[in-house]
């Protein structure tokens, strides 16, 4: 992974200390609430219910051993010995104090982490596959152009406060596993006819109030002008983006606004003059941070190997979890694994200062001392041999982390909700967990099969929940809270936006409402086919009716 | 004492104020100021600031004047003498549109200052604004931000092309100073330093 040279070390260096005096003069009230604000959000730090929230960056979902360990140590000495891993490939701490922040960020910069630019109107954490580099349909391993974004991005001057916030994707695999389409820029890396590196460049997607798919701006774009593409990008974006209205500040909107015909028109217009200009990317600087991601040095391995096929032959819990929890390698004879941050009725993505260290020390063991952390919020060890599985295996279901149920119902995409956030209007663990329980028998879930279900507290959609083959999003009623069901969304290259079932429903009604979603896929569906091929076949009404012909479910009049 | 910070060969100073900004009488009329009225502005040519506005606008009769953008446009007869004896600056609003300033000053070094006025510290198009007359523009003169100047946005402001800073009245100026240079070696190339750090440095991996 890429390791800080003396440069990257001084800015963050530079930054814990800039923001040590910004943090001095707010709270010897030289700088008021509204000032500090955008200074503490760029800094990862949100006011929230019980108290501050710090976003930590995991630049593209990627960690050493040590730096987990040390996330871990400061879960523990500055927070309630847990972390959260949010689907921004991130870290949040629940509850640290405003006053320790500088400390804790000292403490980062120490294992070359930092807090920059995850929250606030900025250019936040690049987020790619978690496989990215271990995937067999990898055709571009996009880690190294990810960081050389992470450092163009960082502190941008010109970009240093825009209309809102800016979410930028890579992925270079067949099949997406980044969810481009849904970023304010996607890129998407391929091999085009001369066999060189090129980038089809998507703009304008999101999540939140106005969900929606990006669009194509550009099919093709050397690698060497990713940076002065997406400056043209953010400057015509910075320049007309709407700041009057901050559910109407995304770039989506713009776009939407003047049609992608004439905003490419503008942004081509703009890049004529940037292209070619000296944040031209060089190939000596892309050799230079490549080198950083060179493939592990794998041992020759065959195929197969007998001491794992004997495992999965005689142990059905192990042969269970490795149904669900591997994932193929590009390098014969290993796998990546996925430790799951979803045990049943606890918080999805949440681990604790000792699982932490667990991981660190299987990834030191069994890893090469390297694990990412996925947009689905579980942990991964990307480099394990077939025969150490079964070791991994034991000591990750001693610690808790081995919950069989990586892609199933289970294993559910969930935002902090309004047990901890401020935006929130309403819960979203909790619905989780009950979720959790009413589908806790594990032959069930595998019969079930994939599906993503996706929760959001609010509109903000930190959770997701357009895109989860179930979508529920928490919505606020007259002081209550209550929930909306969407059904039909997915994320990957047939990306779709859900659609809402219709009324929404009290928290005690969600598990049953799952539930008779799960019994109309059950009784549907044909061969082979998941709960989301079944809703697209059918579409929703069969869905509908049956979700809502149930008068025991008190309706609400909230429209959709 | 002067809240104005000015870069002289890169070194900042307290310096005192040569110019008179000249204002806008108020408008009876709301004027249209958000970033999606612009999109408007820039297809529309919507107008922000209104004829009669533009029309009273006092111009003192001596001294160096920094002027706004659409009396300078409007009233540039009237102003002429005072361009050539480089007397004459100009100063625009983040929401107003740049290139109406290039279409009606073809030579913009003809203006020894050009100053932009934000109203709120979190609205970046001013950096937009500054790197394009740097970059594009090829503006060589002072360039001065106005308004709601904060300390903390100094860094970018410089990095955006900025060479004068007038603080907030309330902030102080010379500890405000201190944020120009709140990190030395900066990652992309920018106005103050085109270069990024993959160009400036031998990086070896």
């Amino acid at each position: 992974m890429y390791k800080y040279d003396e440069i990257d070390q001084r800015i963050v260096d530079e930054r814990v200390a800039q923001y040590r005096d910004q943090t001095r003069r707010y709270l010897a009230g030289e700088l008021s609430e509204d000032e500090f604000r955008p200074l503490r959000l760029q800094n990862g730090l949100y006011i929230q219910r019980h108290a501050p929230m710090l976003r930590i960056a995991v630049p593209y979902g990627l960690l050493s051993s040590k730096q987990l360990r040390k996330l871990g140590d400061i879960a523990s000495q500055y927070d309630k010995a847990y972390g959260h891993f949010s689907t921004r490939q991130n870290m949040q701490l629940n509850w640290p104090l405003l006053e320790d922040v500088p400390d804790i960020l000292a403490e980062l910069a120490t294992v070359q982490m930092h807090a920059i630019q995850t929250s606030g109107n900025c250019i936040r954490n690049i987020t790619t596959d978690q496989f990215a580099g271990v995937a067999p349909d990898e055709v571009v391993d996009p880690r190294a152009m990810a960081e050389v974004i992470r450092q163009w991005s960082t502190f941008h001057p010109e970009f240093a406060l825009l209309p809102r916030k800016f979410k930028i994707a890579v992925s270079g695999t067949q099949h997406d596993r980044a969810v481009v389409q849904v970023h304010d820029i996607g890129m998407e890396f391929y091999l085009d006819a001369n066999n060189q590196v090129a980038i089809k460049v998507w703009v304008g997607g999101g999540l939140g109030r106005t969900p929606i798919l990006g669009s194509v701006i550009r099919e093709h774009l050397e690698w060497q002008h990713a940076l002065t593409y997406c400056e043209a990008i953010v400057r015509v974006y910075n320049l007309h983006g709407r700041r009057d209205n901050a559910y109407k500040a995304r770039i989506k909107i713009l776009v939407k606004a003047l049609g992608i015909d004439e905003f490419k028109r503008q942004v081509e217009d703009e890049w004529s003059h940037l292209k070619d200009a000296p944040n031209t990317i060089t190939e000596a600087e892309l050799a230079r941070v490549s080198k950083h991601f060179e493939s592990m040095p794998y041992e020759t391995l065959p195929q197969h190997d007998a001491s794992f096929d004997a495992a999965i032959a005689s142990n059905p819990a192990f042969s269970t979890w490795a149904k669900r929890s591997l994932h193929a390698h590009k390098t014969s004879g290993y796998r990546a694994v996925t430790l799951s941050l979803k045990p049943h009725g606890q918080a999805p993505g949440d681990a604790t200062t000792e699982q932490m260290h667990i991981v660190a020390d299987l990834a030191d063991q069994y890893s090469f001392g390297e694990l990412r952390v996925s947009h689905e919020q579980n942990l991964i060890l990307a480099d394990v041999k077939l025969s150490d599985l079964f070791a991994v295996w034991q000591k990750a279901r001693a610690h808790g982390l081995a919950s069989p149920n990586i892609g199933l119902l289970s294993d559910i995409i969930c935002c902090p909700g309004g047990d901890f956030c401020s935006l929130a209007n309403a819960k979203s663990i909790p619905i989780a967990m009950a979720i959790q329980m009413q589908f806790d028998n594990l032959d069930y879930l595998h019969d079930i099969g994939e599906i993503d279900l996706n929760i959001s507290g609010c509109m903000n959609a930190c959770g997701h929940h357009h895109v989860g083959h179930i979508g529920i999003l928490g919505i606020d009623k007259d002081g209550s809270e209550w929930y909306q069901v969407s059904i039909g969304g997915n994320q990957g290259n047939d990306a779709s936006i859900g659609s809402v079932i219709g009324p929404s429903f009290s928290a005690d009604e969600m598990p049953h409402v799952v539930q008779k979603l799960i019994d109309v896929y059950i009784q549907e569906r044909n061969t082979e086919e998941r709960f989301i091929d079944t809703v697209r076949r059918l579409g929703v009404a069969p869905f509908k009716a049956h979700v809502y012909a149930d008068k025991s479910i008190a309706k609400n009049e909230v429209a959709a | 004492m002067s809240n104005l910070i000015q870069l002289t060969n890169g070194k900042a100073h307290i310096s005192d104020d040569a110019w008179v900004l000249v204002k806008l009488p108020a408008s009876q009329v709301e004027a249209r100021k958000q970033a999606g009225k612009v999109v408007l502005f820039k297809l529309t040519g919507e107008k922000t600031v209104t004829d009669e506005q533009v029309a009273t606008t006092a111009i003192p009769a001596n001294g160096k004047l920094i002027v706004p953008l659409s009396v300078f446009i409007a009233r540039k007869a009237e102003l002429l003498s005072r361009i050539n004896k480089n007397e004459v600056g100009v100063w625009l609003d983040t929401h107003e549109v740049l290139l109406s300033l290039i279409e009606n000053q073809a030579d913009l070094n003809a203006l020894p200052i050009i100053v932009v006025h934000v109203e709120r510290f979190a609205d970046g198009r001013i950096f937009s604004i500054g790197t394009l007359l740097r970059t594009r523009y090829g503006f060589k003169n002072e360039l001065r931000a106005i308004g709601d100047v904060l300390r903390d946005q100094l860094f970018f402001l410089k990095r955006s092309g900025f060479t004068s800073f007038a603080i907030r009245a309330d902030r102080n100026a010379v500890e405000a100073m201190a944020s120009l240079s709140d990190f030395s070696a900066p990652y992309q190339g920018a106005v103050d330093e085109a270069q990024p750090a993959f160009r400036r440095y031998n990086r070896i991996a």
